[in-house]
C-alpha cells in the first residue's frame, strides 16, 4: 500500500510517465537516449540548485538568493579564469567557499536574529546580484583547457545519447542529497524542524546549527550550480539566471514537497526537474509553440499540486477523525 | 496554613522516613520573576523514587513556571535544585534530558510529519557507517513500544494514530531518553476515560520501576486515582505538600482556592443576603451543550440578576461562556429570548441579540493594544451597527469621554493607545465597549484577574450598579469571595458538567466547594 506521505511523489512520477508516454505517441523520436541526455545536461544547473532548495523548503524556509548566487558564481569564475588567469580549480574552490559562507551567514541571521527566511534571502538576492554587477556587467567568455576537457567529456549511450559531465554531476548531487535527507541525522533534523520547530527544539534537535547547515548547503549547491552554469554556457554574465530560484521552487513543489515544510523527498525534486525539462523538449519538438508555454504549463501544474497537497491533508485528517470515532 | 504544612510533613515522614532521606529530586526556595513580576517565590518541592506526584493550582499559581524551571526551559533566579543528591542547573531542555529529566507536554511534543520510529529516535538514531540504520531503528522502536503493551506499525506517520497512542509514544521516548524523572503536563486533557485508564496503567508500571513522575492535571478524580502525593501552589507560593491518602477532597480544593472552611462559614454569617429577582426569565437556554466542550445544561437568566459560574480551572467555565456567546456552536438544545428561539451561530449573532462578552485573556482576546481607548470602546457598537455606517471620530470621542467619566478610566485621555493603560483601566475600557451597545446580557470571564485591589472593588461595584439598572450578568470567576459577594445564583461546574445550582442563602464558598468535590459523579471524560 502507498503511504499517504508518499502520495504526492507517486502522483508526480505518474504524471511524468503519462506525459512522456503522450509525447512519444505524438513524436516517436522523443523516445531516444539523445533526448534524455540533452534533457539532463540542459537542466543540470537547475537540478543542482533545486536539491539545495529542497532542503530549505523541507525545513519550512525559502531561499530566494539562488539565482543571484549562480550569476555571481559564473561571473566570478569567468573573470578569475578568463581575465586573471587563475586555475579553474582554484576559482571553483574559492567560489564554493564564498557561496557556502554566504549561505551560513543567511542561516545564522534567520536563526539568531529571528528574521523570516523570505526577508533574509531577499536581501541576499539583491546583495549577490549587486556583487555580480560589481565584478563585471559584460558577458565574460571563458576558455581554459581544463574547462574544454570537462565540456568535452561524456559517456556514450547506446542510441547516440551523451551522458555529459554536467549530467553526471547533477545525478551525483541528487544521490548524495537523497542520502543526506533520508539517512543522516542532519536530514532527520531538517524534517523535524520543518514539521514543528518548537517541538523539534523541545525534543533536543540542535535547531541553530541545523538551520545554518541548511542554508550553507543551499549556498554551496548554488555555487556548484553556478559552476555548472559557467561550464554549460562557457561564459559568465551578471544578468543571467534571473528567477532561477522560482524555477527551483516550482520543481520542488511539483516534486511533492510541502511548501509548509516537513514532508517531501529529494527524488521528488528530480522528477519535478524532469517534468520541466520534458515540457521544454516538447515545445522544441513541436516547433510552432511559443517557449512561454513552458511557464503556463508549469503554472498550471503548480496549481494542481498545491490543490492536491491540500486534498491529501484534508483526506488524512478526515480518515484520522473517522478512525477516532470508531474507537469511541 | 502553616500548621497544615508541618503536620502533613510529619505524617509523611513517619511512613517514609528512609525514603525522605534520599529523595530523587529536591528543590528548595525556588524563585523566578519575569520583568519584575514575581511568578514563583520560595517554593520547595521533593520527588521520591517510585512516586507519582501531582502538581496542582489554579491559573497563575506558578505550576508551569515551576515545571519549566525543573525541566530546563527557564533558569531559576533563586533557590537550589538537587537530583540524586547532586546540585543541578539544567540550562536547556537537552541538558535536563541528559541529566535524566524527561518531559511530555500537552500538545506540542512530537512531530506528526515523522514516523513513530523516527519520533522515538530523533537525535539518537542507530547508525552504521555514519548513516542511519533504518532496520535497526525499526527493530528497537518495536521492542521499546512492546514494553508499553503497544504493537503498532512504527513506520506509519505519527499523525495516523490517536492522541492516546501519541501520548504513550511520547512517554516511551522521554523515559528511554532520560529515565529518572518523567514530567507530564496535562497528559489527559484530550483523552477519553478509557484512554486515561490505559495511560494510568503505563504510569503505574513506570512507578514500580522506580521512576519519579510529576503530573500536572486539573481533573481531581484522576489525581486521586493515580497520584501518591500532591503539591499545591497558589499565586506563585507553596500551599502544601500532602499525601493524598490522608487528604480529603474538600481540603484539597480549599488549598487550591485558598480559603479555610471555618473562615468561609464565619464570613457568610456576617454577610447579608442579596435579594434575588424573581419571576419569568426572558433569556433561557434549554439542554444547551456541545460534545467535548460542555455537557447539556439549562440556564434561565432574569433581568437584574447576576449569575455566577464557579468551578476549577478546566471544569468548563470558559467553555460555557463561549457557548453562550456563540464563539462555539452548540450541538444540542435551544436558546430563546422573550419566548422566541434564537440561533447563536456566531459572536455577531450574539451581539445582535443584545449579548456582550469580556473574555478572560484580556491581552490576547480583548484589547487591540495599538488602537486608542476611544477606538477600542467603539468597536462593539460599530460591529453592531454594521461597518456600512461608520461612527464618526467626534461621536467616538464623545462616547469615550462619557465612559471615561462614568467609569473613572485613568488617564482620562481617549486618544491614548490602550496598551499604555493599567490592567484595571483596560478592563474598564472593555466593559465600556460592551456597555456602549447597551446589552441585555453581559458575560464577564474573570473580570478582576490581574488588576489591583482598588480597581477590583470598583469593578464589583459597577457590576452591582449595572444589575440594579436591570441588566443581566453572567460572571465567571475563580475567586469564591467575589462570586458569593455579587451573585444571586451560582452555577457550579465540574468535569465539564453543570453539577449544581445554588440560590439565595445557599450561595456560599463552603457549598460551592462541596459541590465541586461531590464524589458521586461519572469519571472524567
Amino acid at each position: 500500500m502507498i503511504h499517504t506521505r508518499n502520495l504526492p511523489f507517486v502522483t508526480t512520477l505518474a504524471i511524468f510517465v503519462i506525459a512522456y508516454g503522450l509525447c512519444i505517441l505524438q513524436f516517436p523520436n522523443m523516445l531516444s537516449t539523445r533526448v534524455i541526455g540533452n534533457l539532463l545536461t540542459d537542466n543540470a544547473f537547475l537540478g543542482i540548485a533545486a536539491v539545495g532548495m529542497t532542503f530549505v523548503i523541507l525545513s519550512g524556509g525559502i531561499d530566494l538568493s539562488i539565482g543571484s548566487v549562480i550569476a555571481f558564481t559564473s561571473v566570478f569564475v569567468a573573470v578569475a579564469v578568463g581575465s586573471l588567469g587563475l586555475h579553474p580549480l582554484t576559482a571553483f574552490l574559492a567560489v564554493l567557499v564564498i557561496s557556502t559562507l554566504f549561505g551560513s551567514l543567511m542561516g545564522a541571521m534567520i536563526r539568531y536574529l529571528g528574521i523570516p527566511p523570505f526577508v533574509v534571502t531577499l536581501a541576499g538576492m539583491f546583495l549577490a546580484r549587486g556583487a555580480a554587477y560589481l565584478i563585471s556587467t559584460a558577458s565574460v567568455p571563458i576558455s581554459h583547457e581544463m574547462i574544454d576537457a570537462i565540456q568535452g567529456f561524456y559517456f556514450r549511450f547506446p542510441g547516440g545519447g551523451r551522458l555529459t559531465a554536467l549530467a553526471i554531476l547533477m545525478l551525483l548531487v541528487f544521490i548524495i542529497g537523497g542520502f543526506i535527507a533520508g539517512r543522516t541525522r542532519f536530514g532527520a533534523n531538517v524534517y523535524a524542524i520543518g514539521g514543528n520547530i518548537q517541538s523539534a527544539e523541545l525534543m533536543g534537535v540542535p535547531v541553530g546549527s541545523t538551520t545554518i547547515g541548511i542554508y550553507a548547503l543551499s549556498g554551496f549547491l548554488s555555487g556548484l550550480a553556478g559552476i555548472a552554469y559557467t561550464l554549460y554556457t562557457s561564459s559568465g554574465y551578471s544578468l543571467a539566471t534571473v528567477g532561477v530560484e522560482l524555477d527551483a521552487i516550482a520543481a520542488v513543489v511539483i516534486g511533492g514537497t510541502l511548501l509548509t515544510g516537513g514532508v517531501g523527498l529529494v527524488a521528488g525534486t528530480f522528477v519535478g526537474i524532469l517534468i520541466q525539462g520534458l515540457i521544454q523538449t516538447y515545445i522544441v519538438f513541436d516547433g510552432t509553440l511559443s517557449s512561454w508555454w513552458t511557464k503556463i504549463v508549469i503554472g498550471i501544474l503548480l496549481f494542481v499540486f498545491i490543490v492536491l497537497q491540500r486534498g491529501i491533508i484534508w483526506y488524512s485528517n478526515r480518515r484520522l477523525a473517522e478512525s477516532r470515532l470508531k474507537e469511541i | 496554613m502553616t500548621d497544615i504544612q508541618t503536620s502533613s510533613e510529619n505524617s509523611f515522614s513517619a511512613t517514609n522516613r528512609e525514603r525522605l532521606d534520599d529523595p530523587l529530586m529536591e528543590a528548595r526556595g525556588i524563585g523566578k520573576s519575569f520583568l519584575g513580576v514575581t511568578a514563583l517565590e520560595g517554593v520547595d518541592f521533593t520527588l521520591q523514587r517510585g512516586e507519582i506526584h501531582a502538581l496542582l493550582g489554579e491559573n497563575g499559581a506558578g505550576k508551569s513556571t515551576l515545571i519549566k524551571i525543573l525541566t530546563g526551559v527557564y533558569t531559576r533566579d533563586r533557590g537550589e535544585m538537587r537530583l540524586d543528591g547532586q546540585d543541578v542547573t539544567p540550562a536547556n531542555v537537552a541538558e535536563a534530558q541528559a541529566l535524566g529529566i524527561g518531559t511530555v507536554y500537552q500538545e506540542v511534543n512530537l512531530l506528526e510529519n515523522l514516523t513513530v520510529a523516527e519520533n522515538l529516535f530523533l537525535g539518537r538514531q542507530p547508525s552504521r557507517f555514519g548513516f542511519i540504520d533504518r532496520r535497526e531503528m525499526r527493530r528497537r522502536a518495536k521492542a521499546l513500544l512492546a514494553r508499553y503493551g503497544l504493537d503498532i506499525d512504527v513506520d506509519a506517520l505519527l499523525s495516523s494514530y490517536s492522541v492516546a497512542i501519541r501520548q504513550i509514544v511520547a512517554i516511551a521516548r522521554a523515559v528511554d531518553l532520560s529515565g529518572k524523572v518523567l514530567v507530564l503536563d496535562e497528559p489527559t486533557a484530550s483523552l477519553d476515560s478509557q484512554e486515561v485508564e490505559m495511560l494510568f496503567v503505563v504510569l503505574r508500571r513506570l512507578r514500580e520501576q522506580g521512576l519519579g513522575i510529576i503530573i500536572i492535571t486539573h481533573f481531581l478524580n484522576q489525581v486521586y486515582a493515580v497520584a501518591d502525593r500532591v503539591t499545591v501552589l497558589r499565586n506563585g507560593r507553596l500551599v502544601g505538600i500532602r499525601a493524598l491518602a490522608e487528604l480529603p477532597r474538600l481540603e484539597l480544593i480549599s488549598m487550591m482556592l485558598g480559603r479555610e472552611l471555618q473562615d468561609i462559614t464565619r464570613e457568610h454569617q456576617a454577610q447579608e443576603e442579596a435579594v434575588a429577582p424573581t419571576g419569568e426569565a426572558p433569556i433561557r437556554f434549554a439542554g444547551y451543550g456541545k460534545r467535548g466542550s460542555v455537557a447539556p445544561f439549562d440556564l434561565d437568566i432574569r433581568p437584574g440578576e447576576v449569575v455566577g459560574v464557579a468551578g476549577l480551572l478546566g471544569s468548563g467555565r470558559s467553555e460555557t461562556a463561549f457557548l453562550l456567546f456563540g464563539i462555539d456552536r452548540a450541538d444540542s438544545g435551544t436558546a430563546s429570548i422573550d419566548g422566541k428561539e434564537i440561533a447563536l451561530s456566531s459572536p455577531v449573532a450574539a451581539i445582535s441579540n443584545g449579548f456582550g462578552f469580556c473574555p478572560e485573556e484580556r491581552k490576547t482576546d480583548g484589547i487591540i493594544g495599538d488602537l486608542s481607548v476611544a477606538d477600542n470602546i467603539a468597536l462593539a457598537l460599530q460591529a453592531r451597527q454594521g461597518w456600512a455606517k461608520p461612527i464618526s471620530s467626534r461621536e467616538r470621542q464623545a462616547l469615550a469621554e462619557g465612559f471615561i467619566k462614568s467609569l473613572d478610566i485613568r488617564p482620562a485621555d481617549a486618544q491614548r493607545p490602550i496598551k499604555f493603560l493599567s490592567g484595571g483601566n483596560q478592563q474598564k475600557a472593555i466593559l465600556a465597549r460592551w456597555l456602549a451597545t447597551e446589552p441585555r446580557l453581559l458575560i464577564l470571564d474573570e473580570p478582576t484577574r490581574g488588576i489591583d485591589i482598588g480597581a477590583h472593588a470598583e469593578i464589583l461595584k459597577m457590576i452591582e450598579r449595572l444589575c440594579a439598572e436591570g441588566m443581566s450578568l453572567v460572571v465567571i470567576s475563580s475567586e469564591l469571595e467575589e462570586l458569593t459577594a455579587i451573585a444571586h445564583r451560582v452555577i457550579v461546574l465540574s468535569d465539564r458538567r453543570h453539577v449544581a445550582e445554588l440560590t439565595g442563602s445557599d450561595v456560599n464558598a463552603d457549598n460551592i466547594m462541596q459541590a465541586i468535590a461531590a464524589p458521586n459523579r461519572t469519571e472524567a471524560a
